[in-house]
């Protein structure tokens, strides 16, 4: 009787469930169809377009291997290793003082101060200015003759460089306003949170054992927040490559291409000289690096990085 | 703790106020200089502000009616491709999110995989056949092409509002019981009830944390509009800022007033929204931190 039963049922639940993965499909529909169109479909469409001489203006993409590979990994395009190696220049000096500090900051609003909400708000600000208006107004402070930074150095005795207009110094320049935005942004808020997970009971035990502020720190409070510190790194990381529209709206890439970003160069490849094959290779470049940095980070972290749960499996 | 000892209390208040100092010291610059006369520009020593008697607030009207240089219609070009991308941002992300949370479908694992996979996709892999693609097929279905006009700019948007925020409204739909679904269903509610009805209302916090994130970072973008638009009168604030610093001034007078005027005239939105909507956007943060 059981079975009848269950046969009765199971195709009327089997239609049920036909009715759910629809319903749901045709709920996800706009991402599904998005990714297809705007992310999946442009992948694979730059992947073919990577191994063609393909310009704007000549209509059929000529399929030529690797040669646009070849052309960047040879050095025959000039500008594509110095471009890779400032952008990793770049990225090698902001993410440690950028994640460094947005922890540095964090600690320090975490110690139970008064006014916590405004010195947030204070640090928060710089990281709310979009791109271009911080890079107009930075420009205008880095000016050596009329800036104020120049002037303040020379406060304090120290003759100021000329900043962006120096090719020893334009990329500093351009780190010291990334930072700028950077240290009080979401990486610090994302540490406060972080902070304040870890457990008051075991840093006041550890105290009771007699352990300073500077053990407690590096073996409480780091372990405890090690996912949140691999979170901004990774993006810290893949923002830092990023790096474009200040270098573009405060130096154009220069001075003498001391500030000539990898992406930028792809737009330049792309956009202004319309080599569409060449700038999708780029693009793959640069995409296997992102991935293989972001992949070696995550492989590298099951050494550092402390999951509470996964303690408890260890334990038994 | 440590902070407990009078002198290590002071040195951390010292600190804060000196790193405050530092994160406001350009803005306080930058406001200084939007209210000086092109005389006061190239002194020295650099003034922060100039005298009273001397401040011309007229600069940010001035930066409105820069002859031939349409700021105001950068500013509504602004709003207008912002507040579009924003609203099929997050209509069509909740959409998606409700798939995600609330059906069981084949595949709908693997695919919530993939676009955690693309949270740490840089969009810049993309631009180059993005930019073929809204050149090339509307050329060849309509016979013009969308280069040149803001409809790449907005229609991705209303394609799930990006992987950020279709991952944050699920993680939310998540934690509101199913109990609730359930009773409604027996009550005769179909799965577009439930959603208007149960879920969004109670994801009021959640909405407004994306709609937040996904109209700063409209109102921020510059590689787009950058590689899609060429007429200025089309150009949004990001590209239209920096069109400006590269005009020709006639006659040639300082104008980095006028330059911080601006700059100031594309925050003042971003700060007005963060402080009105503050804790959406620590919510936000964390749960992107956290949960990520």
């Amino acid at each position: 009787m059981g079975s009848v039963a269950a046969a009765a049922v199971r195709p009327r639940r089997s239609a049920a469930r036909r009715r759910e993965a629809i319903a749901g499909i045709l709920w996800s529909s706009p991402w599904l169809v998005g990714f297809f169109l705007f992310t999946f479909g442009p992948m694979i469409a730059s992947l073919y377009l990577a191994f063609t001489d393909y310009t704007i203006s000549n209509l059929s993409p000529k399929i030529v291997g690797f040669d646009n590979f070849a052309r960047a990994l040879s050095g025959q395009d000039h500008l594509f290793w110095p471009s890779l190696v400032r952008t990793l220049q770049f990225a090698a000096v902001m993410v440690p003082l950028g994640v460094g500090g947005a922890l540095a900051a964090a600690v320090l609003l975490n110690q139970g101060i008064r006014l916590v909400a405004l010195f947030r708000t204070l640090f928060f600000l710089p990281s709310l200015t979009p791109v271009v208006a911080s890079a107009v107004i930075w420009a205008w402070l880095f000016n050596p003759n009329w800036g104020l930074l120049n002037h303040l150095l020379a406060g304090i005795g120290i003759k100021g460089p000329k900043w962006l207009s120096d090719p020893d110094t334009a990329m500093a320049s351009l780190i010291i306003v990334a930072l700028w935005g950077a240290i009080g942004g979401s990486t610090m808020v994302v540490f406060l949170a972080g902070l304040q997970g870890v457990p008051k009971e075991m840093l006041e035990a550890a105290e009771i054992d007699g352990a300073g502020a500077m053990r407690r720190f590096w073996t409480i409070t780091i372990p405890m927040i090690s996912p949140t510190l691999l979170f901004n790194l990774v993006l810290g990381i893949i923002g830092a490559l990023k790096v474009f529209a200040s270098p573009v709206v405060m130096t154009a890439g220069g001075p003498s291409y001391a500030t000539w970003t990898f992406i930028l160069h792809l737009y330049q490849n792309g956009f202004q000289f319309f080599d569409m094959g060449y700038a999708s290779a780029l693009a793959w470049v640069f995409m296997v690096i992102v991935v293989s940095l972001t992949l070696l980070n995550l492989r590298v972290s099951r050494s550092w990085v402390y999951y509470e749960g996964e303690a408890r499996d260890d334990a038994r | 703790m440590l902070a407990r000892f009078a002198p290590w209390r002071g040195a951390l208040y010292l600190t804060a106020v000196l790193l405050s100092a530092a994160f406001m010291l350009p803005f306080v610059f930058a406001v200084g200089t939007s209210f000086k006369p092109p005389s006061l520009l190239h002194v020295h020593p650099p003034l922060l502000f100039p005298p009273l008697s001397q401040a011309q607030p007229e600069n940010y009207w001035r930066v409105f009616n820069f002859p031939g240089i349409p700021f105001a219609t950068f500013y509504a070009n602004t709003l207008i491709i912002t507040l579009s991308a924003t609203l099929g941002g997050v209509l069509t992300a909740t959409a998606s999110a409700y798939g995600f949370a609330r059906f069981r479908w084949p595949g709908r694992d693997l695919f919530f995989t993939v676009l955690l996979a693309t949270l740490v996709l840089p969009e810049e892999v993309v631009i180059i056949p993005k930019f073929l693609m809204f050149h090339l097929i509307p050329d060849w279905l309509f016979g013009q092409t969308w280069i040149n006009t803001w409809r790449p700019l907005i229609i991705p948007s209303w394609f799930g509002g990006g992987a950020f925020a279709v991952f944050l409204l699920r993680q939310f739909f998540l934690q509101i019981p199913r109990d609730l679904d359930e009773a409604a269903v027996i009550d005769g509610a179909n799965s577009w009830d439930i959603l208007w009805s149960i879920i969004a209302p109670l994801s009021k916090p959640a909405l407004a944390t994306v709609a937040v994130f996904t109209f700063l970072g409209h109102w921020n973008d510059f590689i787009h509009p950058l590689i899609y638009l060429n007429s200025t009168d089309k150009f949004p604030l990001s590209v239209g800022l920096r069109w400006l610093t590269q005009q020709p001034t006639d006659p040639i007078e300082p104008r980095e007033n006028l330059l911080m005027a601006a700059s100031m005239l594309m925050i003042t939105p971003a700060i007005l929204l963060f402080f009105s909507l503050q804790r959406y956007f620590v919510r936000g943060i964390v749960m992107s931190g956290i949960k990520g």
